[in-house]
């Protein structure tokens, strides 16, 4: 039946085509002559413009020659409507590699360094480690698909020669109304730092806040649409959602989506010298399984696991005072953001060994405030000052005496802070050296920390541009 | 009684009409293309101006108030060749605006119909910031002026057609008062024809190149890279043997290094506005030009 339906098809398509072969063969002669007018027009614009090169080449250097107007470039070029090309070659997407690495001198053993009072967070947080090490190795490939969408994709090469996908994402071009849609993998649009790229941070490392809430930074699998209200006023709303794959939501064992994003930001500017920029986020997600590596009251490995609701606010706020117009001669940036997440659910102790459950509930915040100063062309100084409450969990293991609170050593309440200075020198655009120092007083022990880092940031290929 | 009724039915009338003539918006990244805006769409455009004489075109930051204007904006009139490649292409992607787009013809850049100098043969950026296409700072050489805003008249006339004679109109009365200012301006300048002169960065090889102006040194060893202070010592030895007429200073830039540099080879500093807004007589596209020039004269 098949093979009868094929046969037919395969007859049509010969009936049809032959007449068509007909009559191209009748088209033959005068795609000919076309084709030599096109020949012509080119062999004429190839000669003027050698005409204008020879013009050019013998006029006089730099003189008043220029009182009779220079040819108007040819209509081709004029028309190009701009688009400029970047610095792609043709088709090729724009590139650039960005290579980071740091030496670092830190008192107390990066291994066991914890955050007092919190979950562990997935995803590489801390101090890093000690001597030289290479640092994140950023690709990425950009630009547009057609007149409709763009792609762009950041590889990170690891120091321990892992690829991960960083971002992966199309963005829509032709909108209507101010809304654009994203979707892929990319970082979330909530708070001021969570979408800036790591080498485009003021400090080596993120703030204590976004460490511990999000493991650095918050990405997912999924989809975002964004909105832009017609007013001089920057006002913008956004809303995601998508399968959860970031702390601290997780993957979940069902079909649909995992909770959801939505953030908005306001921005203005203040007179000549003043912009800022103002937001507020709210962060509805699931955990399922969360499991994370701790120890018991006898310093005993072991893995306890979440499953629950954890809901976040984050408010956030940046300003830029640029003095003399001209951000790269005198620039002060002052930013700041608050975090306060509610988690509530089951709490699941060794879940290799007793695996004991029980509920769970805890309150916890934090906050950071810090301020750049470009003092001199190439040369910015930075202090920031980090801060986090852990509150009192509710566990239920703990209350019904089950299990002593010593059971969970990193859930005993705490109150980490850090205090972080930088100062770095940026040769040019392309690159920047920094040496940083972090007194470090968030470690689960109570003992300080403190850190000394000189790090590089260089990047080659297509210029980048940066949010505000 | 009737009369305030009357009066109000006909602003009401008055309201309702005024969208169906709402002006073009149009977002110009320099002060030059506002202005130059401004000379071709007169009241049928509304000109915003992203940055400022007093900053580096190249090196602003994109704002959250660009971004709002970059939203309902019917054009963009930017210079191209990568001068704002650092934040322009941020305001257009975070705009949400599909009549902006690269491509589309709300996206203009001045330097599609011009013809650009200095285009490296090499791209290497050991050489300092240049950038690909050529030099961008097409501004100071006034016939790259009249050349734009012919192009820009017809972008203009095909985002609002209903307008196209009033824009082509303004043009010509534009370039009839251009022409006849280029001539004065040339014929005031033919004195600095061939005089020696030491600019900052290479911003002004178009203002150089026009008034025939010989540029022997640049106070930016490679471009957008500051001097260093045995750049500096280099150029005091190269400059006391043959003093230039002037050290070129733009309005934006910091008057520091040519100062020292003043100071040690008794060449007069001008700052030139650069800009339109760069000084207080370069009010217009006109007064950039007789600025530019009546300072260059002066200096002695």
């Amino acid at each position: 039946m098949m093979s009868c339906k094929a046969l037919a098809a395969l007859l049509a398509l010969a009936g049809m085509t032959t007449p068509l072969l007909g009559h191209a063969a009748d088209d033959v002669a005068s795609l000919r002559a076309e084709l030599q007018a096109l020949k012509d027009d080119y062999h004429k614009r190839v000669d003027a413009l050698e005409q204008r090169i020879s013009t050019l080449e013998n006029a006089p250097v730099g003189g008043l020659a220029e009182a009779t107007p220079a040819p108007e470039p040819a209509p081709a070029m004029a028309s190009a409507g701009g688009g400029g090309g970047g610095t792609g070659t043709a088709f090729n997407p724009a590139i650039s590699l960005i290579l980071t690495g740091n030496y670092a001198h830190i008192d107390q053993d990066p291994a066991t360094w914890r955050i007092g009072g919190f979950l562990p967070p997935e995803g590489e947080v801390g101090p890093g480690e000690r001597s030289f090490n290479l640092g994140e190795s950023e690709l990425t490939l950009s630009s547009n698909v057609d007149p409709y969408f763009s792609a762009q994709m950041t590889a990170a090469l690891s120091a321990q020669n892992e690829v991960e996908v960083e971002e992966a994402f199309f963005r829509t071009l032709a909108l209507p109304e101010g809304f654009t849609a994203k979707g892929g993998r990319f970082f979330s649009g909530f708070g001021y730092l969570n979408e800036v790229h790591s080498h485009a941070w003021d400090f080596a490392d993120q703030p204590l806040v976004y460490q511990a809430f999000f493991g650095n930074q918050f990405k997912q699998d999924g989809v975002q649409v964004k909105w832009l209200a017609p007013t001089d006023l920057f006002i913008e709303l956004g809303a995601e959602t998508g399968n959860g794959s970031g702390f601290p939501a997780t993957r979940l064992s069902k079909n649909g989506l995992n909770g959801a994003t939505l953030f908005a930001h306001v921005g203005g500017d203040y007179g000549d010298a003043t912009s800022w920029r103002a937001g507020a986020a709210y962060l509805d997600q699931r955990a399922e399984d969360r499991s994370f590596e701790t120890v018991d009251e006898f310093d005993l490995p072991l893995t306890n696991a979440f499953t629950g609701k954890s809901r976040t606010w984050v408010v956030d706020g940046v300003l830029k005072w640029t003095p003399v117009g001209d951000p790269n001669r005198r620039q002060l940036k002052l930013q700041g953001e608050y975090m306060q997440r509610r988690e509530s659910g089951l709490l699941t102790f060794d879940t290799a060994g007793s695996n004991l459950t029980d509920d769970y509930s805890s309150t916890q915040s934090g906050w950071y405030v810090q301020g750049v100063y470009q003092f001199l062309p190439r040369w910015r100084a930075g202090l920031r000052y980090d801060s986090l409450d852990s509150g009192t969990p509710h566990i239920g293991l703990v209350e019904s005496g089950e299990l002593p609170l010593s059971a969970f050593p990193l859930l005993l309440p705490a109150n980490p802070d850090r205090i972080s200075i930088m100062l770095d020198w940026n040769p040019s655009e392309f690159s920047r050296l920094r040496a940083q120092f972090d007194w470090d007083d968030a470690r689960d022990s109570g003992d300080r920390d403190q850190a000394f880092r000189l790090q590089y940031i260089y990047g080659i290929g297509a210029h980048g541009a940066h949010k505000f | 009684m009737f009369s305030f009724i009357r009066s109000g039915v006909a602003l009401l009338i008055l309201a309702a009409a005024l969208p169906a003539h709402a002006a073009l918006k149009v977002l110009a990244t320099t002060a030059d293309w506002g202005a130059l805006a401004t000379e071709i769409g007169g009241d049928q455009v509304n000109v915003y101006v992203a940055t400022s004489a007093l900053q580096d075109v190249h090196r602003v930051d994109a704002k959250p108030s660009l971004v709002a204007r970059a939203r309902t904006a019917d054009l963009v009139f930017a210079t191209g060749a990568e001068l704002e490649i650092g934040w322009l292409p941020v305001l257009i992607q975070e705009s949400g605006n599909s009549r902006i787009q690269p491509g589309s013809p709300g996206y203009f850049e001045a330097t599609s119909v011009l013809t650009l100098l200095e285009k490296p043969e090499h791209f290497d950026r050991a050489l300092g910031d240049i950038h690909p296409q050529g030099n961008p700072h097409v501004q100071l050489d006034p016939h790259n002026i009249a050349r734009v805003a012919k192009a820009l008249t017809e972008r203009l006339s095909q985002l609002d057609g209903a307008h196209a004679q009033y824009f082509q109109q303004r043009e010509k009365d534009f370039d009839t008062r251009w022409q006849a200012a280029i001539q004065r301006w040339e014929g005031e300048a033919a004195p600095l024809k061939g005089k020696p002169v030491v600019v900052m960065h290479r911003d002004q090889t178009y203002l150089c190149q026009w008034l025939g102006l010989n540029q022997v040194a640049a106070i930016e060893p490679k471009p957008g890279m500051p001097p260093t202070a045995g750049y500096l010592g280099q150029l005091v030895t190269k400059l006391t043997a043959s003093p230039p007429r002037v050290i070129m200073v733009n309005a934006y830039n910091d008057p520091k290094a040519a100062n020292w540099l003043s100071d040690r080879v008794h060449a007069p500093t001008v700052v030139l506005p650069f800009s339109v807004g760069g000084s207080k007589e370069a009010k217009d596209l006109f007064g950039l030009f007789d600025d530019t020039l009546n300072k260059l004269l002066a200096a002695k």
